[in-house]
């Protein structure tokens, strides 16, 4: 308990003085999760919506996939962008491998099922009368579909609040695409990582709670939206 | 509305994107404890400066850092497994090994010593000692330079270890140490690492200063030839800068101002032979 303590004034030093590494670190964690996460709205929205929407052979099947893509480990994901960006893997040119750019990609290939199962469930939870009714009303293929994604959208944030969730927590993944470069590639979760592992605790709990703080300003600032629409 | 906020929020991170990597990076494959020590932390800074060229450090067990350079996914290569880095030179798939420093290891376990192997001066005759009163050890088991010199003493000693007594933790030496000190087992840890452990284990050394617990690392180079993308100039340049006098100097006084003690020995143009 009291090397929580201890963690507690520790955060609060390294964030007061502004630790020029602890706030890069804290930036750097968001910037990668919250844009992978994004890019994880642009497939995961329109793919979730198509396979609620459409009917086509094997989509049992389709579905039982993105569900189980919703909980995909992030070390297997971490090993696979590894291979593919080594030097010598099918996007070795690139060199991307150690690069926040990869950590996106890393993260993305996580949270994209994720966004895809949770907008497959929005979707699908609208009645389906009323998706009969609005083209009954003479709205078009696309204004239906707009109109039921405009109506789901509640349930949606709480898509993009799981999808931030699962890639700002990760750290497999991270650990091994980005390599936890000092100043480059390190981010709160494989920071938290090293410095236990150095035996810091006292800052390996700094940054835990600096995380969790930041956790929940993200979900604090995606409810806001979320409820405050609703009013 | 909230599609343009989502734009205009998309636009700002890309703009806010942090630079990228240019050309003239290298990419050094190493071990934890030189990472864990915070030793790279002054020395990478240190050669960025100096040479203009970026380094990616990356800090994994000495197995993975060598399988890595052999695949030709590093430049060069700062380990300490010497039996294991002869065997990548003889391969020609690292070139070039010199040696840039030492530390050392150090048997410690419960101050009780069920096995009684305090003050002992060989490690080989402690371990043998361990396996025959099955006193509980606990081994990295994750193909790290600890654990290769930690196989190599086993094998010296005639024992194969298994059974309950022997816990394989899988894990870097700090969490190793963890368990070590909870389940009041012995362990073989370099130096430094229970130096900076000291407040949280209580675990004393019982065998120490036996030459093969000699901790030797050494850098290399890779072989262009592993890979398409092997940046050999940026990897000499960094076994260079490892061997110059300049460096050699910051590694003999790092760990003074933490520990009271220097955690290694700098010891460039030596070779194995000095240490036989």
């Amino acid at each position: 308990m009291e090397l929580i303590g201890q963690g507690i004034v520790q955060a609060l030093r390294l964030l007061i003085s502004g630790d020029a590494l602890v706030w890069q670190i804290t930036w750097l964690s968001l910037w990668i999760s919250a844009t992978a996460t994004l890019l994880s709205l642009l497939v995961g929205i329109p793919l979730g919506t198509l396979v609620a929407l459409a009917r086509f052979p094997g989509r049992g099947f389709a579905v039982s996939l993105i569900n189980t893509g919703m909980g995909l480990p992030p070390v297997v994901v971490g090993l696979f962008v590894t291979i593919v960006l080594w030097r010598n893997g099918l996007l070795g040119v690139l060199e991307l491998l150690y690069t926040p750019t990869a950590m996106v990609l890393a993260q993305l290939v996580i949270a994209a099922p994720v966004v895809t199962g949770l907008t497959l469930a929005a979707v699908q939870q609208v009645p389906e009368k009323f998706r009969l009714q609005l083209l009954a009303l003479g709205a078009s293929r696309a204004q239906m579909v707009w109109t039921l994604i405009k109506e789901a959208r509640l349930p949606m944030l709480a898509a993009v609040m799981a999808g931030f969730g699962a890639v700002i927590s990760e750290v497999g993944a991270s650990l091994m695409v980005g390599g936890n470069i000092k100043g480059s590639t390190r981010v709160l979760t494989t920071a938290t990582v090293l410095e236990t592992s150095k035996g810091n605790f006292d800052v390996a709990i700094a940054l835990s709670l600096i995380l969790l703080a930041l956790m929940f300003l993200v979900n604090w600032a995606l409810t806001w939206i979320q409820q405050g629409r609703r009013a | 509305m909230l599609l343009r906020l989502l734009l205009m929020f998309v636009s700002a991170l890309v703009w806010a994107a942090p630079a990228q990597a240019q050309s003239g990076t290298l990419i050094l494959s190493t071990t934890t404890s030189t990472q864990d020590s915070g030793l790279l932390d002054v020395l990478v800074p240190m050669f960025e400066k100096k040479t203009g060229m970026t380094v990616k450090t990356i800090s994994v067990g000495t197995g993975q850092a060598l399988a890595l350079a052999a695949r030709g996914e590093a430049d060069v290569a700062l380990v300490h497994a010497p039996s294991l880095e002869r065997k990548y030179v003889e391969e020609g798939k690292m070139q070039n090994r010199r040696l840039v420093m030492y530390n050392d290891f150090v048997v410690i376990g419960p101050e009780d010593d069920p096995a009684k192997i305090k003050g002992m001066p060989k490690a080989v005759d402690a371990l043998k000692r361990i396996a025959e009163t099955q006193s509980r050890f606990v081994s990295r088991g994750d193909k790290s330079g600890t654990h290769v010199l930690e196989q190599g003493l086993w094998k010296q000693a005639g024992v194969e270890p298994k059974g309950a007594w022997y816990i394989e933790s899988g894990q870097g030496m700090g969490q190793t140490l963890g368990i070590a000190n909870d389940r009041r087992a012995y362990t073989i840890t370099d130096r430094g690492t229970w130096l900076a452990f000291q407040k949280r284990i209580s675990l004393p050394i019982l065998v120490e200063k036996d030459k093969p617990l000699l901790n030797i690392y050494s850098v290399m180079e890779v072989n262009p030839a592993n890979g398409p993308r092997v940046n050999p100039a940026g990897g000499k340049a960094f076994a260079d800068f490892m061997l110059a006098p300049e460096t050699q100097a910051v590694i003999k006084g790092f760990g003074v101002d933490k520990f009271g003690q220097a955690l290694f020995v700098p010891i460039a143009g030596k070779t194995d032979a000095d240490f036989q």
